[in-house]
């Protein structure tokens, strides 16, 4: 009886899930009228602005990682080593980017940095770049936070700098030789993690009028037909790549760690 | 005819036989222990009592009828798990009284049950009722999980490892308890353990379990002085196993090495075989002693200081010894290396199968 | 046993020797997280602060609560009400089907190996959001879906005839239950994971039933997380934009649509009342982030 109740609920439920899927890819494939046909693809892929802001989205992406890792294991490793009293407080920081919707976020920074203020970053295109990628690393901060966090609780984070400390070591030594590579499969969690939500975001970069993949998606969604099921299609398979991506690096570090 | 009587339980995942014609009849009231290294099958043993496990072959009956078709909810069984499994949202009042809400005891009736188990268990209700679990320690959880098992009024009393998640100095203590409370209340308790001084401290009998057969049921006398199979002797207690040669059978004598011992029995070995035979470390006395017929020079080896006891192992007749003197201030035990005399009787020599 | 001593030169470093450093010390300690702080206090709190703030100002300065009185318009109020119908059905629902598929999948009726292609599959699917998930709806039962069209051309069924709309709320709480669901199964799998063997065990024997183990220990012990996770998924669906945008334009009129057309647009006419728009969402995310972190700490506190 369970089982049937189970097996109805799974069946349903992934009926529900595969679906859309196939619907999308259906309809990306229908551009041709009787065939199916890549050419809602081709288009895409031809498109010099798919390139442009799929590019920007990418790089935005990656310097987002790279601030994030520079921010997040230094505070996490020091709030560990020395300040274990402030963690809940920390804690309670990264997690507000969950409660606070990201368009109140970026509605703070439209009127906080605007050009007559006191730090004018909305005033050139590079300002608005670099706030676009504090954005998304506030949007990051509780998956790249909690990654890392639970990376460095499985260590024993005061021996190991004691260790390194007493072999004579520095502060940068240790954080980035003993540290890091003890937490990286975290840091490539996260730093996955934070691709797949970066590379499709909308909301930050159209309110801040950036030329990202995002806001290009909606766009074309807007006025074509076929070409925005490819775009799904795409989405799909990075989100997807993204995820595998923390799956293989999981798994990998526990192959090692069993072999050490 | 035995209270609870389990006959020829068999049981077997996949090709895997994990308990092999098992049987075990107990008398009302007796506690028993299942005794034996993990994977042994002595859990498997007390989930298919309970109802858990459905058994390949066999029978288990209660009072003269089969329990096998039953559901573990129409037993009337009590167990005590090893990790407490109190049910973390319920108080201990609730925690206890879960049993009697259950069969529908309510009221009245239900709250002096709960008090009266909560006395016996020496956590009375007034100040322990409505705590949560997560705020008693191990050994108080263990205790209200005891007192659980035995609110309904169960017809048996099922205890896995009840002690192992336990402090040592706590372990001691509850164990006593609850050979106490299970005395008082007459109740019919198998207990499971692979630790052999629990299951010798406590139980009326003990069953020795190796690879899912029991090698040895018998009290707890019985089973440390005259082990049936090498596996209980090496399980049970410590022993310095030699090999001998049967030479009289009808009087006990043996040969061990160049060393002679009557045994004080007949042996049912005939001439000329060979009987694994072994001392325990408390029949060999360091120097002589009455009654101590044998008598070596020996060489001491090491020597353990344990508290009240010192456990040296020497060396005599080409043999190494283990034995254990008791700790006298007065006297300081020898240095390894130091020549010493030992002594042991040939009738506490104990020969294993027999 | 003799523990093994520490190398003579391995001196605990949070022990400085001097008075005078251990003055200091407390103080360049806390030099470590500054970075952080300064980037919390300069892109996530303060520009939030200063949104919340403006929401109790006059254009020309000075305190009020005239901005927060103004959002009571019928226009502002269906907002609201329609988004927290929205994010309401959608987390109910999505914790219910959430919650019967990773049951199935971790306390048995289903086989063992879905479990892991369930989770990852839900990893994909909860992060699947946005503006790609709009379209992948539209391009199934959109006006020209799959699944529209092969209804309507054979089987004869207009789903627009039964009155259903994707671009519309019922259209919505389906969409947003592609990730409603998937983050469901994420986050109480490992608190079905927590239901321990012997809690069913010590019930059975005592002899209670399934069900009664149920409805008086597992589901008391789960409370808290489901009634946690209905709080998350809630402020999950509320601050969604980007579905919400691309699959209905702003035809819909929503908390989240139009607070981006104010912040675009200014269509209230009066800055302050974007401001007070957005701190009337975090005020109603905050809220229901708070029932989740109380909840969750309870039951964790049960289960230490």
């Amino acid at each position: 009886m369970t089982r049937i109740l189970a097996w109805v609920a799974l069946i349903l439920g992934m009926l529900y899930f595969i679906l859309p899927l196939v619907g999308m890819t259906e309809f990306s494939l229908s551009m041709r009228r009787g065939v199916y046909s890549l050419d809602a693809y081709t288009t895409i892929l031809g498109d010099p602005r798919f390139r442009q802001t799929f590019g920007y989205s990418v790089l935005m992406a990656v310097a987002t990682i790279i601030f994030g890792v520079l921010l997040v294991v230094p505070t996490a490793y020091w709030v560990r080593l020395r300040l274990p009293w402030i963690r809940p407080y920390i804690e309670f920081i990264t997690l507000l980017p969950l409660v606070i919707p990201a368009i109140v976020i970026v509605f703070g920074y439209i009127r906080l940095y605007n050009t007559s203020s006191w730090l004018p970053l909305t005033g050139s295109s590079m300002g608005t770049n670099l706030l676009l990628v504090f954005g998304y690393a506030t949007l990051a901060l509780p998956y790249m936070y909690r990654a890392v966090d639970t990376g460095l609780r499985t260590l024993d984070v005061g021996t190991l700098t004691e260790a390194a400390q007493s072999l004579g070591a520095g502060w940068g030594t240790i954080l980035f030789r003993v540290i890091l590579p003890n937490v990286l499969v975290a840091v490539l969690s996260g730093a996955f993690l934070t691709f797949a939500i970066v590379i499709g975001e909308f909301t930050m970069a159209a309110l801040l009028d950036r030329p990202a993949f995002g806001p290009f998606m909606q766009i074309l969604g807007a006025n074509r037909a076929y070409e925005p099921a490819a775009l799904a299609v795409i989405a799909f398979a990075i989100t997807w790549a993204c995820m595998g991506l923390i799956q293989l690096v999981t798994r990998l570090q526990k192959h090692t760690r069993a072999g050490a | 005819m035995a209270y609870l009587d389990i006959a020829h339980l068999e049981k077997s995942f996949g090709a895997n036989r994990v308990v092999k014609d098992f049987s075990l009849p107990i008398d009302k009231g007796e506690f028993v222990s299942l005794l034996g290294p993990s994977g042994c099958g002595k859990t498997t043993v007390l989930r298919m009592v309970a109802g858990f496990e459905t058994p390949s072959a066999g029978a288990i009956r209660i009072e003269g009828k089969d329990i096998v078709p039953l559901r573990p909810n129409q037993r009337n069984i009590g167990m005590v798990f090893q990790a407490y499994a109190l049910f973390p949202n319920l108080t201990v009042a609730q925690n206890v009284g879960f049993g009697l809400r259950i069969a529908g005891v309510a009221g009245k009736e239900a709250q002096t049950r709960v008090g009266e188990m909560l006395d016996i268990i020496g956590l009375p209700l007034a100040e322990y009722g409505a705590r949560y679990p997560f705020q008693l320690s191990g050994g108080q959880q263990q205790r209200v999980a005891l007192a659980r098992a035995l609110a309904p009024r169960p017809r048996v009393l099922l205890l896995d490892e009840p002690l192992s998640a336990l402090d040592a100095k706590v372990r001691v203590r509850l164990r006593g308890e609850i050979r106490d409370i299970q005395r008082r209340l007459g109740i019919t308790t198998i207990f499971v353990t692979h630790d052999q001084e629990e299951a010798l401290s406590i139980s009326d009998r003990v069953v020795v379990m190796n690879a899912g057969i029991a090698d040895q049921v018998g009290s707890p006398f019985e089973i440390y002085n005259r082990p049936a199979t090498p596996f209980v002797a090496s399980f049970v207690g410590t022993l310095t196993p030699f090999e001998a040669t049967v030479i009289d059978p009808r009087v006990g004598t043996v040969m061990s090495g160049g060393l002679t011992m009557n045994l004080g029995r007949p042996l049912s070995a005939e001439t000329g075989t060979a009987v694994p035979i072994a001392l325990r470390p408390e029949a060999v006395q360091l120097g002589r002693a009455s009654g101590r017929e044998i008598i070596l020079p020996a060489t001491a080896r090491e020597v353990e200081f344990m508290g009240s006891v010192i456990r040296i192992r020497a060396e005599a007749a080409g043999q190494s010894f283990l034995l254990d003197t008791f700790n006298r201030p007065d006297a300081p035990p020898p240095q390894p290396g130091e020549a010493v005399e030992i002594s042991f009787s040939g009738r506490d020599v104990i020969v294993i199968g027999v | 046993m003799v523990g093994r001593p520490r190398s003579p030169h391995v001196t605990d470093t949070s022990l400085p020797p001097s008075p005078r450093r251990n003055v200091l010390a407390p103080i360049l300690r806390m030099v470590g997280v500054v970075p952080f702080l300064v980037f919390a206090l300069l892109f996530l709190i303060g520009p939030t602060l200063y949104i919340v703030l403006g929401a109790f100002q006059r254009t020309g300065g000075g305190w009020t609560l005239e901005n927060i009185v103004a959002l009571n318009t019928p226009s502002v109020r269906n907002a609201y009400w329609v988004s927290i119908k929205i994010s309401f059905i959608s987390a109910l629902l999505g914790c219910l089907i959430g919650f019967a598929m990773s049951a199935g999948a971790v306390l048995g009726g289903l086989p063992k190996w879905v479990r892991s292609p369930l989770l990852t599959f839900s990893g994909v699917a909860s992060n699947f959001a946005g503006v790609p998930l709009a379209f992948a709806f539209l391009a199934t039962i959109g006006p020209a879906g799959l699944i529209t069209m092969w209804l309507r051309q054979d089987l004869g069924i207009n789903l627009r005839a039964y009155g259903f709309n994707l671009l519309s709320t019922p259209g919505l709480i389906i969409t947003y239950l592609f990730f409603q669901i998937p983050l469901m199964i994420l986050i109480i799998t490992p608190a079905l994971d927590g239901l321990r063997r012997e809690w069913r065990e010590a019930a059975m024997v005592l002899g209670a039933t399934g069900w009664q183990y149920w409805r008086m220990v597992a589901l008391p012990i789960l409370f808290p997380s489901l009634l946690g996770c209905l709080a998350l998924l809630f402020a999950n669906a509320f601050g969604a934009v980007a579905t919400a945008i691309a699959l209905t334009g702003s035809s819909l009129n929503i908390a989240p649509i139009l607070l981006y057309a104010q912040i675009r647009g200014d269509v209230l006419g009066n800055p302050h009342l974007g401001y007070a728009l957005a701190t009337g969402m975090i005020a109603i995310t905050a809220v229901a982030n708070t029932v989740y972190i109380v909840l969750r700490a309870r039951s964790e506190r049960w289960l230490r």
